[in-house]
């Protein structure tokens, strides 16, 4: 198998048993990069003199005799709405185009510190407004499994960066379904966190309260691996959990004897493509074939779950994009009269149509008179959607459903339809408003288009949902599927 | 012409003198290069996160306990959405509907004795940056922004409309600079905008139940200008009214040159600040102990001090309302009694000679050369006759110019009051013998003549005579 198509953990074997160099390895990754790059599209900025450098250097470590972490001289795609120090970071809007971040989210730190060669930066919707990375300001990202569809969104670079082979791992982000959703498009691993076990310093706002960084892999392994170097509390974001960081791949047992899997029936209903649906229904199949036990249970507020985004959302949206008026930093308007027009004409060129549409609804949704019909009332609603999840996780260790209703689509399929793509993110969404831990890993096809089953957990039970996810994975093969380009 | 009265609430902001700002780590001195007091968090950069300085939790506690108000148990930070290019994210961090803290009350004293005055609540929030204008708002090709202050801590204190005049306002706001000096949070420099206010005002009818239509008055940085507007206002709503007009509620901006209110922007144009509960920081459970371990940390605050002085002074409710009036002005005086206890005695130096010292050379009580003890020692030497009162005022100036202590400046110059009756007869035999005409006319019977002679033995003794041995003397030759 070609170098850039292996996992973050047998490459590090391989650089250990000093069979490869960490130099080689960014080597074969830039050269794939190079000959995919025109097809796929999904770097905004590409760091090969970073990667090279970390690489040179993780090799001396390797030549000097000292133990190297699990990720270190790893290639790492990082999503554009991630502060990297001195790199430009776009959050794929025109109105940042030239920001140039004087720190590194915490994240990038912590990678940083691991020995991680970051490759570059991904393409995504403008401020991970979409659910195709048709959004962006600059360009689509297509998928590696077919040319002509979307990766899905938002974190689409960084789904396709690692499923065509263009990246090992990489770091994206996830506010209604935008790690997860990309992942089952892609074919790779894609995980949300529980709210608060990632410092969101330095992730580029879009929901404060429902944004989490999260790691998107080619297997669960690497996925807890890099859950490993990101998790744990850190001062700069209040948000940020007071919790024991622990090594996530001691979760990694093949064995799901006795665990309770809950199938919400909402998730499997009317609007669900029924080829998905089979995909699912195999999987579950397959876990009860392991020792698991797997039953219909049900989310009665599920239905309510996607207007309630669509006014938190918006919300904090219209909120956090504030600040961009062209002031301080990003691009401002030259033409101006005086400074409100100067901030008007900043945001209606700087901003593209979703991130308008959505910073009006939430705009809207805040205003005097209608704040307690619209804001209040799913604030509340999000109460209803969360107790749902405690009582369900009362009787079931995990809760399984697809993670979208279809594979991918085409490009420019939805994007004339703003509700229509909405719905592509219908099953991930509530577990952004619950906080909870979300995974998407793969689990069949649908006419050569990769299917994600999404597993989702308690509140800081990342390690349940870990060994679920590695447990099916140990036991199937679809995880070593890989796109011909 | 019916009779008008007057009715007024305060929204005071005041900065809190935390060594950091509100939700980063830079530093909240005053002055500075424009921008050098600033990071990635105040200025509001794409992705970073504002974490509370608990500092400023625990000052804004502190001055709500002074003002008598009740601690929230649970708090929380909103913000405030609106576009101004001083404020770094287009919104404000502040707090909405659960404040810090809620209900005090102050107290002042009006011509009918003390009144409380209501405090409605008092909110932590952080501070915006500065426009810098080349020559005038309206001329200028360009604006500067200097973010220095962005993220600076600031309570906001609201009061009741419980304030009947312009006169009571001004008390308000100097009662509440009084009491927050005394619990260390903030210095309220009106001058560098560390204390700031903003008036609500409207006039009705005497006897009317209702609130008349109010306007909000912004832009007053000073006491006087508080004062100067306010009456202003009062003036103008009732001129308005008798003319058969009515009042618009707006707000209006203080012009300190003309002397007049102008308006702002109507109710219609205000803003709507889309108040949302803060994302980015968790909601605050107010530990009870800690609130009882500041409370317990709050010094003796005016009110109670005042009190004290007339207590256990027995002085005069002005004297102690005076002394009381700063911290360091009531220690002063503390440390004073302590070296010599007569505190009457004291207070009148303190009040008269001293206060008249401090404000002509414009200093503060702090930078004061006269040590307490050097004070009691002058005191000491007036009583025991060493020197004369005149004398006395004379040796305190120079006290207070070269800070050295009374003995030695009496020694010095040879200042010690003349008590011998011998040295004090030769005088008055001579000054007697220069004077035959007031001298006819004491003894026709004309007593002020006296005080003319004393005034001239007095002269002649180049002011060192003891008063009241001349006066004897004078009497019995006479």
């Amino acid at each position: 198998m070609q170098l850039f198509m292996r996992t973050a953990h047998e490459l590090h074997d391989l650089m250990m048993k000093k069979e490869i160099s960490a130099e080689e390895l960014s080597k074969a990754v830039f050269d794939r990069i190079e000959s995919a790059e025109d097809k796929i599209g999904a770097f905004i900025t590409r760091t090969t003199e970073n990667a090279f450098k970390r690489a040179r250097a993780v090799d001396r470590q390797i030549q000097s005799g000292e133990k190297i972490v699990p990720l270190a001289g790893i290639p790492l795609a990082i999503k554009d709405n991630i502060c990297t120090s001195g790199i430009l970071t776009t959050a794929g809007s025109k109105i940042l185009s030239n920001f140039v971040p004087p720190y590194s989210a915490t994240v990038v730190e912590r990678f940083d510190a691991a020995g991680a060669a970051m490759v570059g930066k991904t393409n995504l919707d403008e401020f991970a407004m979409g659910s195709s990375t048709e959004n962006s300001a600059f360009f689509v990202t297509r998928n590696p499994w077919n040319t002509s569809k979307v990766p899905g969104g938002s974190s689409g670079g960084s789904a396709a960066a690692v499923a065509a082979g263009e990246a090992v791992c990489a770091l994206g982000s996830d506010t209604g379904g935008s790690i997860r959703q990309p992942a089952s498009f892609c074919g790779v691993v894609g995980m949300k966190p529980t709210y608060g076990a990632v410092s969101r310093y330095g992730l580029i706002a879009y929901a404060s309260s429902l944004d989490q960084i999260g790691p998107l892999a080619r297997d669960v392994t690497d996925c807890a691996l890099m859950m490993n170097v990101i998790c744990g509390h850190d001062q700069l974001d209040s948000t940020s959990a007071q919790y024991q960081a622990q090594d996530y791949t001691g979760f990694l047992r093949d064995d799901v004897r006795g665990m309770r899997f809950g199938v919400p029936e909402e998730y499997m209903a009317e609007g669900i493509d029924p080829a998905v649906r089979a995909v699912i229904i195999k999987a579950m199949e397959r876990l009860e074939s392991l020792g698991a036990i797997v039953e219909y249970t049900t989310l009665p507020h599920t239905e309510y779950a996607l207007p309630t985004y669509y006014m938190i959302a918006p919300a904090e949206a219209s909120s956090n994009l504030a600040r961009y008026d062209g002031v301080r930093y990003g691009i401002r308007a030259e033409d101006a009269e005086d400074v409100i027009d100067m901030f008007m004409k900043t945001r209606s060129k700087g901003f593209g149509n979703e991130v308008k549409r959505r910073i009006m609804l939430g705009t809207y949704a805040l205003s005097a008179g209608y704040y307690d019909a619209y804001y209040l009332k799913a604030l509340k609603v999000r109460t209803l959607i969360k107790e749902d999840f405690d009582r369900a996780f009362e009787k079931y260790d995990l809760l399984l459903s697809p993670v979208s209703p279809t594979t991918a689509f085409r490009i420019g399929e939805k994007t004339d339809d703003p509700l229509q793509m909405y719905l592509s993110d219908v099953c991930t969404i509530s577990v952004n408003l619950a906080g909870i831990p979300g995974i998407s890993i793969p689990c069949g096809f649908v006419d050569g288009m990769p299917v994600g089953l999404q597993l989702m957990g308690r509140h800081f039970d990342e390690g349940t949902l870990l060994r679920a996810a590695y447990t099916f994975e140990q036991n199937t093969d679809y995880h070593k599927h890989y796109p011909e380009l | 012409m019916p009779q008008y009265e007057t009715v007024i609430g305060l929204e005071v902001h005041i900065e809190l003198k935390t060594r950091s700002k509100i939700f980063c780590n830079s530093t909240t001195e005053f002055g500075g290069e424009p921008n050098t007091h600033v990071c990635p968090v105040c200025l509001g950069l794409p992705g970073v996160l504002p974490v509370v300085n608990k500092k400023v939790v625990e000052y804004a506690i502190r001055a709500a306990l002074a003002l008598n108000c009740e601690i929230a148990e649970f708090s929380k930070f909103d913000r405030k959405n609106y576009y101004y290019p001083d404020m770094p994210k287009n919104y404000q961090i502040s707090q909405y509907d659960l404040p810090i803290a809620q209900h005090g009350c102050l107290e002042i004293d009006t011509e009918n004795g003390p009144r409380k005055i209501g405090i409605t609540r008092l909110h932590m929030e952080e501070d915006t940056g500065k426009l810098v204008h080349q020559g005038t708002i309206t001329t200028t090709p360009f604006s500067l922004v200097d973010y220095n202050r962005a993220g600076v801590p600031l309570i906001e204190i609201v009061s009741e409309p419980d304030l009947r005049s312009p006169e009571e306002a001004r008390q308000y706001i100097e009662k509440m600079r009084a009491i927050i000096l005394y619990t260390g949070v903030s210095d309220c420099k009106m001058e560098e905008g560390s204390l700031r206010c903003d008036a609500n005002i409207s006039v009705r009818p005497m006897g009317m139940e209702g609130l008349g239509t109010k306007t909000e008055i912004k832009n007053l940085n000073s006491f006087k200008s508080l004062l100067k507007s306010l009456s202003y206002e009062v003036e103008r709503q009732i001129e308005t009214l008798e003319e058969g007009g009515r009042i618009i509620q707006e707000t209006r901006t203080w012009d300190e040159a003309k002397g007049v209110t102008l308006s702002m922007r109507s109710k219609e144009q205000a803003h709507d600040y889309r108040y949302l509960p803060d994302p980015d920081l968790v909601p605050m459970e107010i530990d009870r102990n800690w609130v009882d371990d500041i409370r317990r940390s709050l010094p003796e605050l005016p009110d109670e001090r005042k009190e004290r002085y007339v207590e256990e002074y027995g002085l005069p409710a002005y004297d102690a309302a005076i002394l009381t009036n700063t911290k360091e002005l009531a220690d002063y005086f503390e440390v004073c009694v302590k070296a010599w206890p007569n505190p009457k005695a004291v207070s009148n130096w303190i009040m008269g000679d001293l206060t008249r010292l401090l404000n002509s050379s414009g200093q503060e009580i702090t930078g004061c050369k006269i040590a307490p003890e050097n004070l009691a020692s002058l005191l000491r030497l007036i009583d025991k006759g060493t020197i004369s009162g005149k004398i006395a005022k004379n040796v305190f100036e120079e006290m207070f110019t070269s800070g050295r202590d009374a003995e030695s400046i009496v020694k010095e110059k040879g200042l010690l009051q003349i008590s011998d009756e011998s040295a004090i007869i030769a005088i008055v035999d001579e000054v007697l013998a220069k004077n035959p005409g007031p001298v006819d006319d004491f003894k026709a019977g004309k007593e002020r003549a006296l005080g003319f002679l004393v005034g001239q033995v007095m002269k002649a003794s180049k002011g060192k005579a003891n008063p009241e041995m001349v006066n004897k003397l004078l009497r019995e030759k006479l």
